[in-house]
């Protein structure tokens, strides 16, 4: 489709400003850009045209069933956009007199109630805008507390094979070398090696868990027991929260520190649609240090906010993406005490049921004890008709569904990795199971059309290379007609 | 798959030539190149950095991961086959040619296999 720029017309006028509703002020003409920018110019027909040709093009959780594994793509309730567009909550500035919001740090202070309950922690800084974000919080975190302890021989952060990427970077990020545990014969850590690599060096442990295959691990008590025998802390990557959030806690697990992804387990959009949220949560001996303004509620009831007194400075602005945090409380008030383990149960029932459905025609490696997701090898098939997990996820776009999350964990070869999550019905599942032993009827009989797909997309098979190595990321004004 | 004769091979995918007793070129295996598919980055070490056998000498990017390549040999890095900098997929479409860094001053190895042990050895891992 034409890019927005090859639509433009020069003198195209299209005033959609409002007027000015502050006194207008002369920069400097050093701050000043002496040259139009060049913008497109086009009508307002146009412009929505183009933005819904665009929209056509994309797919999100309201166009059809998105089981992206450890991504936790459920359905986001638009009653959370509502209360994310009360006029109370968006006619405010970040710097006005707290005096004056109230209201909002209320809402900050109640959310911050109800995730130290799900977490078992004791504190939470809602500055980090997502999961990554929130590691790296999380491990500075752990960083300061050796500091404070003059412990600074302990450089190494242990992550097992199975971590999400995001992991190992971000213990590099914080200057720790990162040292990979493997798992064992039933997807959990090995704990001979765990006991073998730690010691006086060791920070910290980061952990998913249930893990990347969707197992919990149930050695978890021994595991953060090893770490802390050998004065290291514990991190929980909250990724998969969603598996276990009102029924088991990271805290009561040995955790010390952890971040939740609001966006995935919390039902605030995900996705190029976001913003995401990922605070951190930690035990009260880690509080001190917390980034950004600590909330505070004064014996008459209204709010204040402090610094944390050995803070480590501001990992973000402000307070965070302040209506995310709306959304995801507006979700826990609306599911309740109930309702949030209840839909942690259901959707542990519909991985394993659509795992059930599965396990007879495709290969399911680590198949015991399964939560939230699990995770098909596309070995076997691969071997026998040549057809690869990536066929099989591209196969998926025909028939209307996302494709799962493929490649990883490292540790399953061709991996298809499925969270259904609980916000899917039955037909729903069903239709995507139906759809993939289709696929492998198909593998067998028509390959050449699996290598191929997608047949009814607007892109097929990019050039992966390419768009990895050369992407073209701005409009060339330059280039020639 | 192919599995030269004349080359020696590391349980961890690195063949090795060796030029003469204490001089080699390193590279990927065929079947480590279809197991990490295509690549689109390589970071490649520098002229004179030295490196024990195992250790991590380079990585590579493929469209599904990134993974550590492992120098089958001790010694010194005399060269770096700085084409693949900018055109990482040759060691797709030639992995015995895409040599990643020639090797002096060689004074030991990893373990290493013949090519019949390591064809074996890459059967035996699939199974």
């Amino acid at each position: 489709m034409e890019l927005i720029f090859e639509k433009s017309v020069a003198g195209k006028k299209l005033a959609l400003l409002p007027d000015c509703d502050v006194p207008e002020v002369e920069f400097d003409a050093a701050l000043c850009r002496s040259s139009k920018p060049e913008l497109p110019e086009v009508s307002e027909t146009e412009i929505s045209r183009h933005y819904s040709k665009l929209a056509h093009r994309a797919y999100g959780v309201n166009d059809g069933f998105y089981p992206l594994g450890s991504c936790t793509m459920k359905y986001n309730p638009k009653v959370n956009e509502d209360a994310a567009a009360l006029e109370g909550l968006t006619d405010i500035h970040p710097l006005q007199p707290v005096s004056s919001m109230q209201g909002w740090l209320e809402l900050y202070d109640t959310a911050e109630m109800y995730l130290k309950e799900i977490t078992g922690m004791d504190a939470v800084c809602f500055q980090p805008a997502a999961g990554a974000h929130g590691e790296f919080t999380g491990i500075q975190l752990i960083k300061a507390y050796h500091v404070a302890n003059n412990d600074i021989k302990r450089n190494k952060i242990i992550v097992p094979d199975s971590a999400h990427g995001t992991n190992p970077a971000s213990g590099s990020m914080c200057g720790y070398e990162v040292v990979s545990v493997p798992s064992n014969e039933d997807g959990g850590i090995d704990l001979e090696q765990l006991a073998a690599a730690v010691g006086d060096d060791t920070a910290g442990l980061m952990l998913t868990n249930p893990n990347t295959l969707g197992i919990f691990d149930k050695n978890i008590l021994k595991i953060t027991e090893i770490i802390h025998d050998a004065g290291g802390l514990c991190y929980y990557d909250g990724a998969n929260l969603n598996a276990v959030m009102g029924i088991v806690r990271p805290g009561d697990m040995g955790f010390d520190v952890m971040h939740m992804n609001l966006h995935k387990t919390f039902s605030t959009p995900h996705g190029g649609g976001g913003p995401g949220s990922g605070p951190v949560a930690c035990k009260d001996f880690l509080a001190g240090f917390l980034p950004g303004m600590r909330i505070d509620k004064k014996a008459d009831g209204t709010y204040d906010m402090t610094a944390a007194e050995n803070t480590i400075g501001s990992v973000g602005e402000f307070y965070g993406n302040a209506l995310v945090v709306a959304k995801a409380l507006t979700y826990l008030l609306t599911l309740g005490r109930e309702g949030v383990p209840e839909a942690a149960r259901n959707a542990v029932l519909n991985a394993n049921y659509m795992k059930a459905k599965l396990e007879k025609e495709y290969d399911i490696p680590y198949d015991k004890g399964c939560l939230h997701e699990f995770v098909i090898s596309a070995v076997e098939l691969k071997k026998e008709t040549g057809v690869s997990a990536m066929d099989v996820a591209k196969s998926l776009i025909d028939y209307g569904i996302h494709p799962p999350t493929i490649y990883f964990p490292l540790i399953v070869h061709e991996a298809l990795m499925f969270e259904p999550t609980e916000t899917e019905t039955k037909e729903t599942i069903d239709n995507a199971v139906s759809v993939l032993l289709k696929i492998k009827e198909d593998a067998y009989s028509d390959p050449e059309k699996l290598h191929g797909a997608p047949h009814n997309a607007a892109i097929k098979r990019p050039d992966e290379v390419k768009a990895a190595r050369h992407p073209i990321v701005r409009y060339d004004f330059e280039k020639e007609e | 798959m192919n599995f030269p004769k004349e080359l020696k091979y590391s349980k961890s995918h690195e063949w090795v030539k060796m030029i003469d007793d204490t001089t080699a070129l390193v590279g990927l295996t065929d079947f480590a190149q279809q197991e990490l598919g295509d690549l689109v980055f390589i970071n490649l070490p520098e002229e004179g950095d030295e490196f024990d056998a195992d250790e991590v000498f380079a990585d590579v990017e493929s469209v599904k991961a990134v993974s550590d390549v492992l120098m089958p040999v001790a010694g010194a890095v005399a060269e770096i086959n700085e084409e693949l900098l900018d055109e990482p997929q040759m060691i797709n479409s030639d992995p015995y040619g895409a040599w990643l860094v020639k090797v002096e001053g060689i004074t030991g190895t990893a373990e290493l296999l013949d090519a019949d042990a390591y064809e074996a050895f890459v059967e035996a891992s699939e199974e």
